[in-house]
């Protein structure tokens, strides 16, 4: 099963067993992991559900959109290189995805 | 002969309504260390969803039901929150001690006799369609989209209707008039005032709109004057046929969809003896006139939130947004702490290709600033107030949203001179509040 770890910005991380088709977001908010807030529940309105994907893992994933990436600059904790929108990550077959959640993001 | 009653275990809360509010008033109170146990209770049978996607991905078969699940069931076991399905509520019964006073504690009763005894109570309640009162209103094929069931039922109609007439041209209408679209459908919309989404944005979004969804293909009937909503014939009868309008004419339909905004379910409150004013009545901590019920999101009347707002102002939001802030002030409120909706308000309306996003409220404008690209079909409107910029209506612009959400945020302005010009980013025109523009 495809696996997302969660590392909060103080450091601690939470595993979480993930389902393929559903986002990144998704499978966070639904086990109520903390750091992902995702006010407009995936339709690329809020930039709420920002993370950093662990740099080595980036390019396994597909690129973002002009939009993604335009409301990257709006996220509350700046932008970096390896931001991303989690309700823009589809969870695929035998992904094992790192991700880290910004200190705040409203 | 009598009903037998239930009588559950009294919870430490009752919120009533498995809302978008009412789930954020269970979670944010579990984050602010209410530590008594918390029913949630839902009027419908299903577990707590999302509405958003409701008229656009759900009905377009974009995603299915499960993706539109708040929570897992684990997450509300984990965290002692009982859901409760398909109760209704229908009265409330306050507890009163022997010298007359009340602690905010009582019961409340379901309409099949199930008592459920509270120490405090949260009205979540929301909101329910407004009817549409039209000769033909009943027919078959007359419908609502407000809940989850309301959209099941028109996904269940749709291989039947080639053609469709939407009532109402607001945020719901126009976003199922997409979706209707996009699915092939003939679509006619119907909108009684003199343009589109006429509560919500100002003239110059509205007809940004109305050019692009007539544009591709939607037709659109501003000051529409209905008369009758007509009966089928034959195989057909009792099934809606089509639209009539003022001057004779009949628009085929199989479908009517209505939208025509939402009425706050206020009833309970008013059982209860609470303020009711086009909602039910709070103060800033999402409290209710009774000083210990809360209420919150859809239903609630508020104070203008937006910084700087004049006294006394107050405004009812229907929106995600509002629903989850409100919910946040209530759980502190809940927990003894007196804090303020933090954060500007902001909504979003995904119409085809047409992405919407609103920062602020545009409540009292007296100016506009229209940002237009239209080669890279970027589209916004600035509001101001006394010179102060108080909302922005973004079409596929997510940088001007983001930077009007911002520095509303930070209680800035951006001054109306320079922003017109799309060429220019908003975040660089950005300066403190009050700070006055000095023309050249």
């Amino acid at each position: 099963m495809p696996t997302i770890h969660y590392t909060d910005a103080a450091g601690s991380t939470i595993d979480i067993n993930a389902n393929v088709g559903d986002s990144v977001m998704e499978t966070a908010v639904r086990n109520g992991v903390p750091g992902i807030v995702a006010e407009c529940g995936g339709s690329l309105s809020c930039a709420t559900c920002h993370v950093f994907v662990r740099e080595d893992e980036l390019e396994q994933l597909p690129g973002m959109s002009e939009m993604e990436d335009e409301m990257l600059y709006g996220t509350t904790e700046d932008r970096r290189d390896n931001s991303r929108l989690s309700c823009q990550i589809k969870v695929t077959e035998g992904m094992d995805l790192h991700v880290t959640t910004p200190e705040t993001q409203v | 002969m009598n009903t037998p009653t239930t009588e559950r275990a009294e919870t430490g809360l009752l919120i009533i309504g498995a809302s978008q509010a009412g789930v954020q008033l269970a979670i944010s109170l579990r984050g602010t260390g209410f530590d008594e146990h918390i029913t949630l209770l839902g009027e419908e049978d299903h577990r707590p969803y999302q509405r958003p996607a409701l008229s656009k991905e759900f009905l377009q078969d974009k995603v299915d039901k499960e993706n539109l699940i708040f929570r897992s069931q684990e997450y509300w076991d984990e965290h002692g929150i009982e859901l409760v399905k398909g109760a209704r509520i229908e009265r409330i019964e306050k507890n009163t001690a022997a010298d007359g006073t009340q602690d905010g504690s009582g019961v409340a009763v379901a309409a099949d006799g199930t008592r459920y005894p509270f120490r405090r109570l949260a009205l979540a309640v929301g909101a329910r369609a407004r009817r549409l009162e039209i000769e033909g209103a009943e027919l078959d094929g007359v419908v609502y989209l407000r809940s989850a069931d309301d959209a099941l039922e028109l996904k269940a109609r749709l291989g039947d209707v080639q053609d469709a007439v939407v009532v109402g041209g607001g945020f719901i209408g126009l976003e199922a008039a997409c979706s209707l679209h996009g699915m092939g459908k003939n679509v006619t919309v119907m909108e009684y005032g003199p343009r589109l989404v006429g509560r919500a944005v100002g003239e110059d979004t509205s007809e940004y709109f109305l050019q692009a969804h007539r544009g591709r293909g939607i037709d659109i009937r501003l000051g529409a004057r209905m008369t009758r909503f007509v009966e089928g014939t034959g195989e057909r009868a009792g099934r809606v046929a089509g639209v009539e309008l003022e001057d004779g004419t009949v628009v085929d339909a199989q479908l009517v969809l209505v939208g025509i905004g939402v009425v706050p379910n206020t009833e309970l409150a008013e059982q209860m003896g609470l303020a009711v004013d086009n909602g039910i009545v709070v103060d800033r901590h999402a409290v209710a006139s009774d000083g210990t019920t809360v209420a919150v999101g859809d239903v609630a009347n508020m104070p203008n939130p937006l910084p700087g707002a004049p006294e006394g102002e107050r405004i009812r939001l229907e929106s995600v947004n509002n629903a989850i802030e409100h919910a946040k002030i209530a759980a502190y409120s809940l927990t003894g702490r007196r804090e303020e909706y933090a954060g500007i308000p902001w909504f979003w309306s995904n119409q085809a290709d047409l992405k919407l996003q609103i920062a602020g409220l545009t409540l009292g404008y007296d100016s506009t600033v229209v940002r237009r690209d239209d080669a890279k079909g970027k589209f916004s409107v600035l509001y101001y107030r006394d010179g102060q910029v108080i909302a922005a209506d973004c079409v596929n612009a997510p940088l001007d949203f983001m930077a009007v959400r911002n520095a509303l945020g930070k209680g800035q302005n951006i001054p109306a001179g320079a922003a017109a010009d799309p060429a220019v980013p908003l975040k660089s025109l950005v300066v403190d509040r009050h700070v006055q523009e000095v023309s050249a």
